[in-house]
């Protein structure tokens, strides 16, 4: 028989009171990948998160981690969550957070002593682990609460937004930790509302949005399935656009938002001349013109007339 | 801009709505809480103190003085112990102390026998029978309105009996009255002794203010404690103990509030610890605390104020065991019940405070009017300061706390049930 999947996600319905916060989620994380879980802030990422570790109770849909449901020993042996706060207790030492932590998880005696010496390694927190937690750097406690998630070496981890308000070294620093965990061979389900991020450390990408997984697969499967071959062509203009160029440019299918121009076209050469002369026609000045090919920004924008922003 | 600072302070407080409330209603609920202890609710400065009367003479003469005693406003007279099917025989000295000793009335009254027949003393010599006054010296106030009513007693409810000794005194040093003054004396007794027939308490009613001339003789005699160094100390420990434990308890208690607010409540409960087992495990760890300071306390009170430890500690580590598990569910479940820490501090000010002041931590019990010691039996302090009273003071045998004991688990037991209830808002929404 086939080893479960670290975690099935079906159908899932969850509100709070008249808000419906999730719209029927499905999704998988196969052994050993990055699932990552993209969406704005809001779109429900983090209650996939709480109904996947039993904190949240969806009224309908069914989750499963390796096959049990969430609140089974089973289940809560084998998965680690790494909340979107810093969950420690601030008085304590990192030594001591991981102690709790870790007892908490069932670990004991010299297995708990391993175990705390491992993650303050893995945390680079190791010549700081007798200070106050309040007293560590916000990086050091993003990376001490993703080591208190992890100390009893779950297979199937749960990071929610382990970077927000990070510097961009500290982020470097976890990106390398997340990078150890998926060689070892632990599944993993990120969420995050940062592209780079997603694109960055993903093996698969749900899109998620209002409730609903609106796409999902690796990001050159996204990029196909939504964009086709198509680029984006985007003008920044060096004065307002005008009433007679922006009825040129919407004719041409082009958005305009305030002096930002921006078009996908099957073929970047003919849709760049014609949108230059557009502009030469109406004397309208430019400053700047790129051309990309499919970025997740241009799937999203495309699924949902929006962009993602934090 | 000083106004701006004001007015955004008073945007805070209107949005804190529990905060907004509690800030006017703690102070009524104290003011009415003091008004009702030391203004008995308006009616009477003066709480009404209960005592055994023992009737050893049963004459006329005695019989008159336990009617003018009862009769008093201050005084609330039993002679003979309630059971549940009415009345027991009538209280004899021994049943009296022994109902002293155990905190049942603050002091006894035995009139010997004898009494009657020359109950009143006017000369320097004389045999005359003399009461006896039982007192508990923890309330140091009843022995001394007893006996201050006593002697004003024996002046308005036996007038026959203080003239006769009068004029016996008068007979005895003047070298004899004339026949005719003898018949004049016998025509006023006469009068007396009629107008006693009249019914008419307003007299004795009256408040005579202190009337301790000497004229009956009484022997007052503490029933306990006549050894020991500090009397009150036990009390004080005990009142001011059970107090702090209550704070600290909702104080600790508030790290869950802290733990829900920073996460670290949803990160332990999606590992393998309940709910409940969370709430067992913050119960010891409040029990622990409350019981080390209790230990603390008494141990300072014994090295600073000779509170005796030896020979108590049994019982009072029963009581300390049973009060720290009541204080810490208490602490729990005010935790449990609050939104925000903000929350917490102002309902525990107010029901500690409030407990504290009704259960006899700030104020003996036995001080208050009666219907204050009855609604303070609602309280754990009223039950932990009984309790510690019994071992420290009664020098009670430990099988004597049960009742304290029992109160005390139970409220444990069911504030911890309770706590468990409200903390439902935490589990898996």
């Amino acid at each position: 028989m086939a080893e479960p999947l670290p975690l099935e996600v079906r159908d899932v319905v969850k509100s709070f009171g008249s808000r419906r916060a999730l719209e029927g989620v499905t999704l998988d994380v196969r052994a050993g990948e990055i699932l990552g879980l993209l969406g704005p802030n809001g779109a429900g990422k983090t209650t996939v998160v709480r109904s996947v570790v039993g904190r949240a109770q969806p009224e309908s849909g069914s989750l499963r981690v390796f096959g049990q449901a969430p609140i089974h020993p089973t289940a809560i042996d084998s998965r680690g969550w790494v909340p979107q706060e810093i969950a420690l207790y601030s008085l304590l030492t990192p030594r001591e957070n991981l102690w709790t932590f870790g007892r908490y998880q069932g670990l004991v005696a010299a297995a708990l002593e391993a175990a705390i010496d491992r993650s303050l390694e893995w945390a680079g927190l190791a010549d700081r682990a007798k200070d106050r937690t309040s007293n560590l750097s916000g990086g050091m406690k993003r990376r001490l609460n993703m080591a208190a998630g992890t100390i009893h070496r779950p297979r199937l981890l749960l990071l929610d937004e382990p970077t927000v308000g990070v510097d961009p070294q500290s982020r470097e620093r976890i990106y390398a930790m997340i990078g150890e965990l998926k060689a070892q061979g632990v599944s993993l389900l990120y969420t995050t509302h940062y592209m780079e991020e997603a694109e960055r450390l993903c093996d698969r990408i749900a899109i998620i949005d209002h409730g609903q997984i609106i796409a999902s697969g690796t990001r050159e499967e996204l990029v196909h399935s939504t964009l086709g071959n198509r680029e984006t062509i985007t003008i920044d203009a060096d004065a307002p656009v005008g009433p007679a160029l922006r009825e040129k440019l919407t004719r041409l299918g082009a958005t305009v938002d305030g002096t930002a121009v921006r078009t996908l076209a099957e073929d970047p050469p003919r849709m760049i001349r014609e949108l230059l002369e557009a502009f030469h026609a109406e004397k309208t000045p430019i400053r700047d013109l790129t051309l990309k090919r499919g970025s997740l920004e241009e799937v999203f924008l495309s699924l949902t007339g929006r962009e993602l922003r934090e | 801009m000083i106004l701006t600072v004001a007015r955004n302070r008073l945007m805070n407080l209107r949005h804190d709505r529990a905060a907004f409330v509690l800030s006017f209603v703690v102070p009524i609920v104290f003011f009415s809480i003091f008004a009702a202890i030391f203004g008995g609710a308006g009616r009477s400065t003066t709480r009404k103190i209960t005592v055994a009367v023992v009737d050893e003479d049963q004459s006329d003469n005695s019989r008159r003085f336990v009617e003018a005693l009862r009769a008093e406003g201050g005084l609330a007279v039993v002679t003979a112990p309630e059971i549940k099917s009415g009345k027991a025989a009538p209280f004899t000295a021994a049943t009296a102390e022994a109902a002293v000793r155990a905190g049942d009335f603050p002091a006894a009254l035995v009139i010997p026998k004898g009494f009657g027949a020359i109950p009143i003393r006017f000369g320097p010599e004389g045999q005359h029978p003399r009461l006896t006054l039982l007192s508990d010296p923890s309330d140091p106030v009843a022995p001394h309105v007893l006996g201050g009513l006593v002697q004003k007693v024996a002046m308005t409810a036996m007038p026959e009996s203080m003239a006769r000794g009068g004029m016996d005194e008068i007979d005895r040093w003047s070298g004899g009255l004339t026949p005719q003054q003898r018949a004049r004396m016998e025509e006023v007794l006469a009068q007396i002794r009629q107008q006693r027939s009249i019914p008419s308490s307003a007299g004795s009613r009256a408040s005579g203010g202190n009337s301790g001339s000497g004229l009956v003789d009484v022997d007052q005699r503490a029933v306990l404690g006549q050894k020991k160094k500090n009397p009150m100390i036990a009390f004080y420990a005990a009142g001011i103990g059970v107090m702090f434990l209550l704070f600290s308890a909702a104080g600790a208690g508030g790290a869950l509030i802290e733990e829900a607010e920073s996460g670290t409540l949803d990160r332990i409960l999606s590992t393998r610890v309940s709910m409940t087992k969370l709430l067992a495990g913050k119960l010891v760890y409040l029990a622990w605390l409350a019981a080390t300071q209790l230990v603390v306390m008494f141990v300072w009170g014994s090295m600073v104020f000779g509170l005796e430890m030896r020979g108590h500690w049994g019982g009072f580590l029963i009581m300390t065991v049973a009060t720290a598990l009541a204080a810490s569910t208490f602490g729990l479940l005010l935790a449990a019940v609050s939104r925000s820490r903000m929350q917490l501090v102002a309902l525990s000010n107010l029901s500690i405070l409030a407990m504290s002041a009704v259960g006899g931590s700030m104020f003996p019990r036995f001080l208050m009017p009666e219907v204050m010691q009855k609604i303070g039996l609602v309280t754990i302090n009223a039950w932990a300061i009984d309790g510690f009273q019994k071992v420290f003071w009664r020098e009670e045998p430990i099988s004597h706390l049960a009742p304290q004991v029992a109160v005390l688990i139970g409220v444990a037991i069911l504030l911890f049930a309770a706590a468990r209830r409200v903390a439902r808002r935490w589990e898996a929404t």
